[in-house]
């Protein structure tokens, strides 16, 4: 291995025919991490301490299953062979699925007859081999210069397969899917919960900043004011803006009662929305200004010059022109409304940050990942649906 | 603050924040008998497990040490990785920047529970992490922006590699590098203050606590003093962008 390192750093790597060090690197980081490190972890009960588990002690056919994969990958790093990026894409993904076998299977074997509460839990050289796994698809997607549709194909083909082996009950031994499964309805209500904050935020503050944006672009010094106190109010960290405005909405709530009907209280959705909408005023008015002022002048005269109205010329022409930058700044603002909305958590705005919070003050490692894994997932979702569409909006021009 | 109010105008916002920063900590307990008023059912209206100096201190060395972290990672990858030997890791290095900033830093934190236990272990590594990406983006995009021309004449000048990195790269890069540092220093500020609820002391301490004992005026206390601090940072940087100059 150290001889395979020392060929890395030499620089004509070439000479060595090593074909991809990205990949190399990788299969050595993974082959580390599953001889030194735990793959399971196995405890009587949710707050035990685990007992960690190496890979070697799982059954052996799955633990050669995952050395085969790993192997392999190893062996298209350092050689080239025919259609090499399509078989590590592959490998890659095998590498994954089997990874997520053995896991499953292995904790099956340790579990004992009369203990339900025994638990048994994935450790750092399970994630560790698993996110390796990851990037060496991306990097064999990104050597075969995959499109998006191809790597979207690519990413619903593995997400099938993982809800078809996780419906078969593969999954069930793990003590993941049985913090999953034992909050399943509080789950559904979190999630919900939290997509709805995330969309009332965004819809709320594109209403609030619809008059912003125009005053901005009216120019002047009332412009670069209200960018100063706009991106001051950026800076203040989340927990400290949702605390600032607990006092003054219950003083409110106390004493307005037409608020306290309307629902408005100190704690829980109402300070979570007003500071997601206070944090997204600075990249929304920013963004719609930068979209707009990127309208070339001649375009807007030629639509002068055509006759067309101030209206139509914003649906027609601006609109069009703007858009593109537009959904990117909806898409940074999005994705940091669902960072923002899992912090809402600790005042009591719900969401899937829930999760997280009293997996920490409970000791129960499972339950934060019950609520860490999924805001990742919506994150990532977010963002793939904003590119989905960017692509969309793009290509006509 | 307008845009244009120039240098001085920058410096005296800076010293300004800083000033009423350290007054505030410093001058704490002289509000006990004004919070005593505004909260007359609480019997405790200063947070006193730890001194809000104390506090303020052990914030700011969670977000300095993992922001040098981040800094030297981000960095040191975004060179690696735009040189001869290591251009095969560019893109890699360039998708987990871009992947990895999608992440919400709270969820990041949570996942370093797991691995590292409770305290300021796992914040100040998923600082440290979280904070690698958005300097890792901009050291690459600001080496990436670096005129071909430059290099060129650099070259026929007799440059070595390094001198070639060291005088004419990095100088040319390092406006959108201390971009990449201010971003990454105001979320570290953020998220170090969530750290608390993991177990590390900082600002956030008496926010948890007072939202946990329902008691509003340790959270005002911790909102009011790391919202000032965090605002005090961006000042700063806002001052060194404004000294760097433009090439």
């Amino acid at each position: 291995m150290s001889a395979l390192l020392s060929a890395l750093a030499t620089p004509d790597a070439r000479r060595l025919a090593i074909r991809n060090p990205v990949l190399l690197l990788l299969c050595v980081v993974a082959t580390i991490a599953l001889v030194a490190a735990g793959f399971l972890s196995t405890a009587p009960n949710r707050l035990a301490d685990g007992v960690s588990l190496p890979l070697w002690q799982a059954p052996p056919a799955l633990a050669v299953l995952v050395a085969a994969c790993l192997g392999g990958l190893g062996c298209l790093a350092i050689r080239d062979a025919r259609m090499s990026d399509w078989a590590a894409l592959g490998l890659a993904a095998g590498l994954a699925v089997a990874l997520l076998l053995t896991a499953s299977f292995f904790a099956k074997t340790l579990i004992v007859a009369g203990h339900p509460a025994q638990r048994q839990a994935l450790g750092p050289a399970f994630w560790i081999a698993f996110g390796v796994a990851g990037f060496a698809m991306l990097d064999a997607m990104q050597r075969l210069a995959l499109g998006f549709p191809a790597r979207a194909a690519c990413l619903f083909l593995l997400l099938g397969l993982f809800a078809g082996l996780a419906s078969a009950g593969t999954f069930d031994a793990l003590s993941l899917t049985r913090e999953f499964v034992s909050h399943r309805t509080l789950f559904v209500t979190a999630l919900l919960r939290h997509i709805a904050l995330v969309g009332a935020a965004l819809v709320v503050s594109i209403l609030v900043c619809a008059p912003l944006i125009a005053v901005v672009r009216r120019g002047g010094r009332t412009r670069a004011a209200i960018y100063s106190v706009l991106s001051l109010l950026q800076t203040i960290p989340s927990i400290a803006l949702f605390g600032l405005l607990i006092a003054p909405l219950t003083f409110l709530a106390g004493h307005v009662p037409l608020l306290r009907s309307l629902g408005v209280s100190g704690l829980g959705v109402t300070p979570a929305l007003i500071a997601l909408v206070l944090y997204f005023a600075f990249p929304l008015v920013r963004m719609t200004d930068a979209a707009f002022s990127a309208v070339p002048t001649e375009v807007a005269d030629a639509a002068r010059g055509l006759g067309f109205g101030v209206r139509k010329r914003f649906v027609a022409v601006d609109l069009p022109l703007a858009l593109p930058v537009l959904l990117s700044g909806l898409r940074v603002v999005t994705l940091q409304a669902i960072g923002l909305a899992t912090v809402a958590a600790l005042i009591g705005g719900g969401g899937l940050g829930t999760f997280i919070f009293e997996g920490i003050g409970e000791y129960a490692l499972d339950l934060v990942l019950v609520g860490a894994i999924p805001v990742i997932l919506l994150a990532l979702a977010a963002d793939f649906a904003f590119r989905l569409v960017l692509a969309a909006v793009e290509t006509p021009r | 603050m307008p845009e244009r109010s120039g240098r001085r105008g920058r410096l005296a916002a800076a010293g300004a924040f800083s000033l009423a920063l350290i007054a505030l900590v410093v001058a704490m307990p002289a509000f006990r008998p004004g919070l005593h008023q505004l909260f007359p059912e609480l019997r405790e209206p200063i947070y006193a497990r730890a001194s809000f100096v104390t506090l303020t201190i052990a914030h700011l060395q969670l977000v300095a040490i993992a922001t040098g972290f981040a800094a030297a990672a981000g960095i040191a990858i975004g060179i690696a990785v735009t040189r001869e030997a290591g251009r095969a890791f560019a893109p890699l290095a360039r998708t987990v920047g871009t992947i990895g900033q999608t992440f919400p830093p709270v969820a990041v934190l949570a996942l370093a529970v797991p691995l590292l236990g409770y305290g300021s272990a796992p914040t100040l590594a998923a600082l440290s992490i979280y904070a690698a990406l958005p300097v890792l983006e901009a050291t690459l995009s600001g080496l990436g922006a670096v005129p071909a021309d430059a290099r060129d004449a650099a070259k026929g000048l007799g440059f070595s590699a390094w001198t070639m990195l060291w005088v004419i790269e990095l100088p040319l890069a390092w406006p959108l590098m201390l971009t990449g540092l201010r971003n990454a220093t105001i979320i570290n500020v953020g998220t170090a203050t969530i750290g608390s609820s993991v177990g590390a002391l900082s600002l956030g301490s008496p926010i948890l606590e007072g939202l946990s004992a329902s008691n509003p005026a340790f959270v005002i206390e911790g909102a009011v003093v790391v919202a000032l601090l965090a605002i005090t940072i961006d000042r700063w940087f806002d001052v060194l962008e404004d000294m760097t100059p433009v090439i």
